[in-house]
C-alpha cells in the first residue's frame, strides 16, 4: 500500500507545476491555448528565470491576465507580445531576438566550437607530420631483424 | 606561426578575466533592468486618489491625478506601496527630494488599498504633492514597473527620461537624480 503512495508521489513530481489559476483562464479554448503558448515565451521579470506561465509572482499573474485581455480584444499573437515588449523591453522575451546586439549570444558558442575544432585539426596534423618516415632497412639489417624475431624468448 | 597559436588561448582567457572583473564590480546589479520606456511619452493614466487623511496638517496634496496634470513641468514619479519594505527605507530620502531638487514629487500607490496607502503616509510622512491609487497595477505595467519602489523622472514634454529601480539612497539621489533633474530643468 505504501508503495503505491510513494509511486504516486514520485509520478506527481513529473507533472509540470502550473501557476495559471482557473479564474485566469479564458473560456474560449483556442484563445486560452494561444495565451498559454505565448506565456511560456515571456519572462517573469521578478524571478527572471521562469516564464510567466510558471511563475507565482504577482507581476506574472498580472501579465497573464493582461495577455488574455489583449487576445480577447482581438490582438494577434505578435501584437500582444509587442504590447508587452514595448513596456518591458526585449529582456521579457525568453528567446532573445537575433540582432546585432545579440549576435555574440546566438553565434558565440558555435564560433568557439569551430575555432576549437580548427585548433584541434592543426594540432593533430602538425603532430603527425613531425614524425619522419624511417629509412628503409638495408639487406643486412633485414637479416638481423629476422634472426632476432626467430630467437626464442 | 607556432607562437601565435600558443598565445591565442592566453589572450582569450585574459579577455574572459577582464569581462568578469567588469561584471563583478561593486554596485552593479545585473538583475536591475534598463527601462524600455526611456525616451517614450509617459503612458496616459487618470488615477483616483486615496481618501483624505484625517487630521492632515501638511502642505496641500492633490488626491488623484492624471498624466495631463504633469505636462509642462519636470516631475519625479515614485511608485510605492504600504506593503513594500524598501519603500520605508527610502522614505526619509524621498521626503527631502522635492525641496532639494526643486521639483514636484508625485506618488503612485502600486497594488495597494487606499486605506493602507493613507496609513503608510500618515505614519512615515507625505513627500508627495499628488497621490494616485493604482490598485490593479495596470498603470504600473504601462510604465514598465516590475517591482516597488521605482522612481521615474519625466521631462516638461511628458517624456520619460530616467528610471531608478529600488530604494533611493542619498548617494543615488546625489549622483543620478539631482544631475538628471537639473539638466531637464534647463531644457527648453
Amino acid at each position: 500500500m505504501r508503495i503505491f503512495f510513494a509511486l504516486g508521489m514520485l509520478l506527481g513530481l513529473l507533472l509540470p507545476a502550473l501557476a495559471v489559476e482557473p479564474s485566469e483562464m479564458l473560456k474560449d479554448p483556442a484563445l486560452e491555448a494561444r495565451a498559454r503558448a505565448i506565456s511560456k515565451e515571456l519572462r517573469c521579470l521578478v524571478c527572471q528565470n521562469e516564464s510567466i506561465d510558471e511563475s507565482n509572482a504577482g507581476l506574472a499573474h498580472d501579465l497573464r491576465v493582461l495577455l488574455r485581455q489583449r487576445l480577447a480584444a482581438g490582438d494577434t499573437d505578435q501584437q500582444a507580445i509587442d504590447f508587452i515588449v514595448k513596456r518591458y523591453g526585449d529582456f521579457v522575451l525568453l528567446k532573445p531576438p537575433v540582432e546585432p546586439a545579440t549576435y555574440l549570444l546566438w553565434f558565440g558558442p558555435a564560433a568557439v566550437l569551430v575555432v576549437g575544432a580548427i585548433g584541434a585539426v592543426i594540432f593533430v596534423r602538425r603532430r603527425n607530420r613531425a614524425l619522419p618516415e624511417p629509412a628503409p632497412l638495408s639487406p643486412q639489417e633485414k637479416q638481423r631483424l629476422e634472426a632476432l624475431l626467430r630467437e626464442p624468448n | 606561426m607556432r607562437r601565435v597559436l600558443f598565445i591565442i588561448p592566453i589572450v582569450l582567457f585574459l579577455a574572459v578575466v577582464a569581462y568578469f572583473f567588469v561584471a563583478m564590480r561593486g554596485g552593479y546589479d545585473p538583475s536591475v533592468l534598463p527601462s524600455a520606456m526611456i525616451g517614450k511619452p509617459v503612458p496616459s493614466f487618470d488615477l483616483p486618489g486615496p481618501p483624505a487623511p484625517p487630521n492632515y496638517a501638511g502642505p496641500p496634496v492633490k488626491l488623484g491625478f492624471s498624466n495631463r496634470d504633469m505636462l509642462g513641468r519636470v516631475v519625479v514619479v515614485n511608485f510605492f506601496a504600504s506593503w513594500c519594505i524598501p519603500c520605508r527605507v527610502e522614505h526619509p530620502v524621498l521626503m527631502g527630494l522635492g525641496p532639494s531638487a526643486n521639483v514636484p514629487v508625485v506618488g503612485i500607490a502600486y497594488k495597494d488599498k487606499p486605506g493602507d496607502a493613507v496609513g503608510f503616509l500618515n505614519e512615515y510622512g507625505n513627500p508627495y504633492v499628488a497621490i494616485g491609487m493604482d490598485e490593479s497595477g495596470r498603470t504600473g505595467i504601462d510604465f514598465g514597473v516590475y517591482g516597488v519602489p521605482e522612481t521615474y523622472i519625466v521631462d516638461k514634454h511628458g517624456v520619460i527620461r530616467l528610471r531608478h529601480v529600488g530604494p533611493l539612497t542619498a548617494e543615488s539621489v546625489a549622483q543620478e537624480i539631482l544631475p538628471a533633474v537639473r539638466a531637464l530643468l534647463t531644457q527648453p
